[in-house]
């Protein structure tokens, strides 16, 4: 009998009375959409693993976030985390750095030598995978978990697509590129470099695929008719960029001009820089309306990569082949370029053309049922071509084109492949509701600024191809991950358990979240107020 | 301010607890193992404050104690919604007083306790005495003023909202100016309750020299607990003041209880603070200042202030008040505005 002081009998005790009659509304616990998750492209599961890493948990973590994406390391170095736009906590003081913990992550995985785990059963399905970039690696890891044997054809001596020929080694250093793939080839897949596919049926009847997921990206160079002189030195940027991966690197000459104002153009430019170059972005419109990411044509400018906004190149190589001519241009009223009549002659040893690229389709020739539109594979909901059994996703459909898309469109594709082979067809689960800022209470988070990564300096970063970005270390990586919010998912703080004046929220124990006694919530909803991340909302009693 | 802060995780201090925690960080109730002194099956209204702040107030004072402690309540919400016969919600030796005696029926029960010890009894069983803020402003003040000045071992927690909410919502002497009771009706030139001199109980229980005085609201539950624990760690007479919003008496929404609190103490209408013999040694600061009409509109009781004709004037003079707190007690931050 353990009774306080005084206590010999059991009084008439109040549980007696279950106030819950008197309850015309209940509260409920339910988990929300975060808006991260809402937003992110590969479809991670960010509040999921932030949670994780919160406790300092980074293996669960690390576990949690390659569930939908196998590229953490890669994701913290080139994703463009539109992520960190939508989190709410950018609506209380900054955004979480969501990439930057994702990078630890990654890294951490790296240095410990984690590993993904095969999978439980094999299905004896094969599928083909044409293209080991981005789209293709993640449709190739995530068949190969669901127990699919995986060849991947690549018509390049190494994989990675765009991330190792497009994005330059001081964003993307290329041990983290090569160990991130190797450990999806460790999980079995199959890969066969230099094997260029040119009839995509005869291929998937030579090998005996059941089915294929095309993701041969976006490479043939788009060019703009512009009147050269016969000496003019004229290249495009995606080639200049594929031959830094060469021993021979590029010969650009001193004065370069990029055409262009995407993140290529941005790219190109400052790996002219560090090659010696003194590089000159033209771009016809104004910076705000550059495609290119602000912070990129940021670091660009203090790299010392000049730009030259509202121009168009009129006229390359001049008499001796070492300058082009260009327009101003001017807005009009509905915010398009136009040519001005105002011509300036600028010195160039090289014009660099980084207009954007087209999807080289030969692959598919004779493959009945397909739609190509724009110069891009129509796919349906499922990422399924025209062709039955036959899915495609990247650059080479019709999306925004960056890795993130691409990855997701790679476990998009795996999922309706594995559901297809099966004979079924992929039911994802419904999304839940969106946890919007309103349905938190900020208040209960304490100020936390957002941590800085630390940046190369100036003079390594004109010269260098040394990475730019630094990364976190364990003690920030953890403050980072906890400034997260968890909007719409209970992260145990208590509140409900202390706030109810009718003892009424069962508190479970670690891990286990809480419960409602409905026996005696007489359903005020203070819980619903009080509840930091909006992880309980009231539903009417049906009465 | 004064309890323990803990760094970041999150939440900070704010939140009754956290997964993260180390046990010993983690308030009384975020435990698993809390007392619940006051527990289910009250018929307190939904959303009630004063509820709240009995079972913040009693289950640590019992952690504190080691469950060794005694109840007296004064007649009030809190007496009479926790203990219709044959029932009790209480989960602590709880006596019945009278609406003006408690403090004097507490007095007795210490001097029993100390006569039993000296007589041998090795437990050391520490006394509170709880009451209404008409229990404890009006009509019960004459013993507790006494049981101040005798220095008597008791902790005397005044659960304030402001009204005799009990017998359907009168004004008391802590009723706060231009509010609506039934006694204060919304009618001539001054509609609902005058501005007067008020009764500040907290700054006379100073005035009595007492060891220890401090308020508190039922939106800082770290900052109560913290209280009730420093106050049970004191011999003699002490005084806790806590604000309790009461959704019935002042028109609220049962869902608001704690964010009224909150606003009440942002706004520097109630300040929050704590005083050992008389003098003020530390005061919670506000954290996000707001102007007194987000307090005050969420409240029928203030409902006559606003309407298509808001009385400014009366909305300024209370904002004078709160602007006079946050001066006295130095409530803002350096550089906050
Ligand atoms: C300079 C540059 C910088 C960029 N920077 C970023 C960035 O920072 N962040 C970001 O998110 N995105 C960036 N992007 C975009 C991003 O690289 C692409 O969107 C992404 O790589 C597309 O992935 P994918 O798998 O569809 O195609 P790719 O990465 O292009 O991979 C396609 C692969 O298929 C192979 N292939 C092609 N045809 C065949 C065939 N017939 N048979 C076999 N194999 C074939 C190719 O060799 C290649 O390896 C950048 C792009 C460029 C050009
Ligand atoms: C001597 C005496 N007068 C009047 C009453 C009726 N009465 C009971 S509770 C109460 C008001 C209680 O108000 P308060 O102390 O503020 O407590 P609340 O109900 O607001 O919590 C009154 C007037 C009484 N019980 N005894
Ligand atoms: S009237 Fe007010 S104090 Fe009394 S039980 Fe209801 S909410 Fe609580
Ligand atoms: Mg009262």
């Amino acid at each position: 009998m353990d009774k306080p002081f005084a206590i010999t009998l059991d009084p008439g005790s109040s549980l007696a009375n279950k106030t819950g009659s008197w309850r015309t509304f209940k509260p409920v616990y339910l988990d929300r959409l975060p808006p991260c998750n809402n937003q992110c492209p590969a479809g991670e599961d960010i509040q999921g693993w932030l949670f994780h890493a919160e406790s300092g948990n980074y293996e669960a973590a690390w576990r949690h976030l390659t569930r939908d994406n196998p590229f953490p390391a890669i994701m913290g170095r080139v994703c463009y985390h539109t992520c960190e736009g939508a989190c709410n906590r950018g609506r209380v003081d900054e955004p979480v750095g969501i990439n930057s913990v994702e990078r630890f992550l990654g890294d951490e995985a790296l240095k410990k030598g984690w590993k993904f785990a095969p999978p439980a059963a094999e299905s004896g399905k094969h599928v083909l995978v044409v293209g080991a970039g981005p789209s293709g690696m993640s449709a190739a890891y995530q068949l190969r978990r669901l127990g699919h044997r995986v060849t991947v054809y690549e018509a390049g001596p190494m994989t990675g697509g765009m991330m190792r020929f497009g994005i330059p080694k001081y964003r993307l250093p290329r041990e983290v590129l090569d160990a991130e793939m190797q450990r999806i080839l460790d999980l079995g897949v199959t890969l066969k470099l230099d094997t260029k596919v040119d009839n995509l049926l005869a291929a998937m009847q030579a090998g005996g695929f059941d089915a294929a997921f095309l993701a041969v990206g976006a490479h043939i160079a788009k060019r703009a008719f512009i009147p050269a002189g016969d000496s003019a030195r004229v290249l495009d940027a995606v080639a200049v960029l594929r031959s830094m991966e060469n021993e021979d690197k590029p010969m650009l000459g001193r004065r370069v001009v990029v055409y262009g104002g995407g993140n290529t153009a941005i790219d190109v430019a400052r790996t002219a820089k560090r090659l010696g170059a003194e590089p000159l972005i033209v771009y016809r419109r104004t910076r705000d309306k550059m495609p290119a990411h602000d912070f990129e044509v940021e670091e660009a400018l203090q790299e010392g990569v000049m730009v030259k906004w509202l121009s168009t190149i009129k006229q390359a190589g001049g008499a001796d082949g070492t300058s082009i001519t260009i327009e101003k241009m001017e807005l009009d009223a509905n915010g398009h370029p136009q040519p001005t009549g105002e011509l300036e002659t600028l010195e160039a040893d090289t014009l660099v053309l980084a207009l954007g690229q087209d999807v080289d389709l030969g692959l598919l020739n004779g493959v009945p049922g397909l739609e190509i539109r724009d110069g891009t594979v129509q796919v349906d909901r499922n990422m399924m071509t025209g062709y039955a059994g036959i899915f495609a996703g990247g650059d080479m459909v019709p999306a925004e084109r960056n890795v993130t898309v691409a990855i997701g469109h790679g476990k998009k594709a795996a999922r309706n492949i594995d559901a297809w082979l099966r004979g079924g067809s992929y039911a994802p689960a419904p999304k839940h509701e969106l946890a919007a800022f309103e349905k938190l209470n900020p208040w209960y988070y304490s100020d936390a600024p957002k941590t800085v990564r630390p940046m190369l300096d100036i003079i390594r970063r004109q010269s260098t191809f040394d990475e730019v970005q630094g990364g976190l270390d364990e003690s920030n990586a953890l403050f980072e991950a906890r400034r997260c919010l968890s909007c719409g998912n209970c992260f145990e703080c208590d509140n409900c358990y202390g706030v109810c004046p009718d003892n009424a929220v069962i508190k479970l124990g670690p891990g286990k979240r809480f419960q409602f006694n409905y026996d005696y919530c007489k359903g005020c909803g203070v819980c619903v107020s009080e509840c930091p991340c909006g992880a309980i909302k009231m539903v009417a009693e049906d009465i | 301010m004064s309890h323990q802060e803990i760094k970041f995780y999150q939440t900070g201090t704010f939140t009754v607890g956290n997964r993260l925690l180390e046990p010993d960080q983690r308030s009384v109730q975020a435990s698993m193992e809390r007392t619940n002194s006051l527990n289910s099956g009250h018929r307190a209204c939904q959303g009630c404050g004063e509820a709240l702040g009995a079972r913040y107030a009693i289950d640590a004072a019992m952690r504190a104690t080691g469950n060794q402690l005694i109840a007296a309540n004064a007649t009030g919400c809190l007496e009479v919604f926790s203990t219709p016969y044959p029932e009790t919600s209480w989960q602590v030796p709880w006596i019945h007083s009278l609406f003006g005696n408690t403090a004097a029926v507490a007095t007795g029960i210490a001097a029993a306790m100390k006569i039993k010890r000296q007589k041998g009894d090795r437990r050391d069983v520490r006394v509170i005495a709880q009451g209404g803020d008409g229990g404890t402003t009006d009509i019960g003040f004459g013993c507790l003023s006494g049981m101040w000045e005798r220095n008597d071992d008791v902790l005397y927690i005044c659960y304030d909202n402001e009204a005799y909410m009990n017998t359907g919502v009168q004004r008391s002497s802590a009723t706060p100016p231009a509010a609506r009771t039934a006694t204060t009706m919304p009618v001539g030139p001054e509609p609902g309750n005058v501005f007067g001199q008020g009764k500040n109980v907290p700054r006379i229980a100073m005035a009595h020299g007492i060891p220890y005085v401090a308020t508190a609201t039922v939106a800082d539950l770290r900052d109560l607990e913290y209280k009730v624990t420093k106050a049970m760690s004191v011999r003699g007479a002490r005084y806790i003041h806590i604000f309790v919003p009461c959704p019935l008496g002042w028109g609220a929404a049962s869902h608001d209880t704690v964010k009224l609190a909150r606003l009440a103490k942002e706004s520097g209408l109630f300040p929050v603070f704590e005083a050992e013999y008389g003098e003020v040694t530390g005061v919670s600061k506000i954290r996000r200042p707001v102007p007194v009409e987000e307090y005050l509109k969420p409240q029928r009781r203030y409902a006559h202030l606003f309407g298509k004709q808001p009385h400014v004037e009366t909305i300024a003079k209370i904002q004078a008040i709160a602007d006079a707190n946050i001066r006295r007690y130095g409530l803002l931050e350096a550089g906050a505005h």
